[in-house]
């Protein structure tokens, strides 16, 4: 006997790896790009030095949160099978806002003196605090995915409303706390890419597991517990990851926001809605995005850098309903 | 061959309940129909045997409690098919037969080769094999019932729970449904329990019939013993007439009451 289906099945795979290719060679050159374009040219000791110490490092830096941030939207978008979920749904956005806040308002002349600078453990501490009490609050008026997201609006809302009024009090750090929010790899050192390579490795490779749990899911909470899902348990695990490896690269490259959305959007037009396909080119495709969204931004101001979550929104946005008015939406 | 137990089985939302006290013994490969208005409580008592609802009382499958079961040796006992069942446009229909086998794959595992080669035969059998590379958003409603059935039997549970499984369907797609239940349960030996509007179809294909009536059950029995007029009048608020047909079947007629 031999139906379609197992004719289909392996051309099926094959598709995959197909994909898989394409965006790795999107990504590496998107790498090289992002390696070459920028104020030093021609290749001699002291130029080299530049590549490697401040280009290189903002390339990296780029791809990984990039990947985090695409891979994260795509799983939050799983586990609340909504497509216009970001990996800030439950508060890892205001949270981080805060945490940065504070330390931008109190701290910077307290801890001028530390050997670690406490921005970007505010900002996961933050992060990680207002997902923790969407959670807490969520469970305790059912638990259900809807119950989560609403509980997140509330927290991302009081998050938001007393970063604004710290800001209000202290207003000289106005534009600091901006820039920061803006989100900005610019700065980005080996240092950098070293403290978040953790997070983000334990995060991809739990949200990779549950790809094919997340596929189970896409027929719904009820369908999938008489499935033999744990539904919950689950989510929880997913949203553990995702928020653990949001939380850590907005620590050091602050809120970049549009990738996590506009990412999984376009891997789903090309490649289909499975979330098989969609995580791993989540992955490739949202490092190469942000690597390719880093690069205008160097050269629009002489001198000065226009900071990547603006970079990101003005060429997302119109490219997004570009993609968009030219092929139908998968639900 | 499975049989399933009710014993004394309450399920209430919030304050009301739901089902009371339902005791019924639903025998191997029989096909048991739960009839009554709105409300009456049939979808609840198949809900609590898929897990989906909490309940008092007791539900066996072979004499052993389904309380104890994890959700994924529950799913390899009881296929439960939902009365609007979500499923996604872009998923192909071997895809979706494919979640069918989600409880005999491990946590961290995928699906074996033995999986695929199963849901490719389940689709030849139900002569689905054409939807297979299909998107299930280009099927129709009927196509997309049968497809919903298979991944059913995909799960290889001995008890299937239908739960409205025709109301979406016009009357020949609702014939080529339970026709295919029909003839699944006398091929595999399922047991099956459905909730169902349609009290001639329900009577046509049910060994038994339950008539539920705000969460009591009222009247058990065959076709015959359970659509009377004057019981349907009772519980449904409706005037019927009853016809006998020579072969046993029971047609079940509403009567028009206004005079013109």
């Amino acid at each position: 006997m031999t139906s379609s289906l197992e004719r289909e099945t392996p051309r099926g795979r094959a598709g995959t790896v197909w994909w898989v290719l394409a965006a790795f060679a999107l990504l590496v050159g998107a790498s090289v790009l992002g390696a070459m374009i920028g104020p030093a040219g021609g290749i001699t000791a002291a130029n080299w030095s530049i590549v490697w110490h401040i280009r290189m490092p903002r390339v990296v830096l780029a791809g990984i949160v990039g990947s985090m941030l695409s891979l994260s939207g795509a799983s939050y978008q799983g586990v609340f099978r909504n497509p216009l979920v970001d990996p800030y749904l439950l508060g890892a956005a205001a949270g981080a806002g805060l945490g940065a806040t504070l330390v931008f308002a109190y701290g910077r002349t307290a801890t001028s003196g530390w050997p670690v600078d406490p921005l970007p453990l505010a900002a996961f501490v933050g992060a990680l605090v207002a997902v923790l009490i969407t959670y807490v609050v969520g469970a305790s008026f059912g638990g259900s995915g809807l119950s989560l997201v609403l509980a997140g609006v509330a927290v991302a809302a009081l998050g938001t409303a007393i970063q604004q009024y710290l800001l209000l009090r202290h207003s000289d750090v106005i534009k600091e706390v901006y820039s920061w929010i803006s989100g900005r790899v610019s700065t980005a050192t080996w240092s950098d890419v070293r403290l978040v390579l953790p997070y983000v490795v334990v995060s991809a490779v739990v949200l990779l597991v549950h790809r094919r749990h997340l596929d189970v899911l896409r027929v719904g909470d009820e369908e999938a517990a008489t499935l033999g899902s744990e539904v919950r348990r689950i989510r929880l695990v997913v949203v553990i990851a995702a928020t653990l490896g949001t939380a850590a690269v907005v620590s050091v490259s602050g809120l970049i926001g549009f990738v996590g959305i506009m990412v999984p959007h376009l891997v789903r037009i090309v490649a289909g809605s499975s979330y098989r396909r969609v995580l791993p080119l989540s992955i490739l495709v949202g490092a190469a995005f942000l690597i390719l969204a880093d690069i205008p931004g160097r050269m629009i101001e002489h001198g000065g850098e226009t900071p990547i979550g603006v970079v990101t929104a003005l060429v997302g946005a119109p490219m997004f309903i570009f993609v968009l008015r030219s092929r139908r939406v998968p639900a | 061959m499975s049989s399933l137990g009710f014993e004394c089985v309450n399920v209430r939302y919030g304050a009301q309940e739901a089902l009371f006290a339902f005791t019924d013994q639903v025998k191997p490969g029989e096909w048991l129909c739960l009839i009554g208005p709105n409300g009456a409580g049939k979808s609840s008592a198949l809900r609590a045997v898929a897990g989906l609802v909490p309940y008092r009382g007791i539900i066996t499958v072979d004499g052993s409690s389904l309380d104890m079961r994890s959700p994924r040796r529950r799913a390899a006992l009881v296929a439960y098919v939902p009365q609007s069942p979500l499923m996604p446009d872009d998923m192909t229909g071997s895809d979706y037969v494919l979640l069918g086998r989600n409880p005999y794959v491990s946590y961290f595992g995928t699906e074996t080769k033995h999986d695929r080669a199963l849901v490719a035969d389940v689709l030849e059998r139900l002569d689905l094999h054409e939807f297979a590379r299909r998107r299930v958003g280009t099927l129709s409603g009927g196509e997309k019932q049968r497809l919903v059935i298979a991944r059913a039997v995909a799960q290889e549970a001995p008890i299937l729970l239908l739960d409205e499984p025709t109301s979406a369907l016009d009357i020949g797609h609702q014939q080529q449904a339970l026709e295919l239940v029909d003839r699944l349960r006398h091929e595999h030996g399922l047991t099956v329990v459905s909730a169902m509007h349609d009290l001639t179809l329900a009577g046509l294909y049910a060994d038994r019939l339950a008539l539920l009536h705000q969460g009591h059950v009222v009247a058990t029995g065959t076709a015959a013993q359970v659509l009377r007029p004057e019981t349907l009048s009772e519980f449904y608020g409706v005037s019927v007439s009853v016809h006998h047909e020579p072969d046993g079947t029971v047609v079940v007629v509403p009567r028009r009451n206004t005079v013109s």
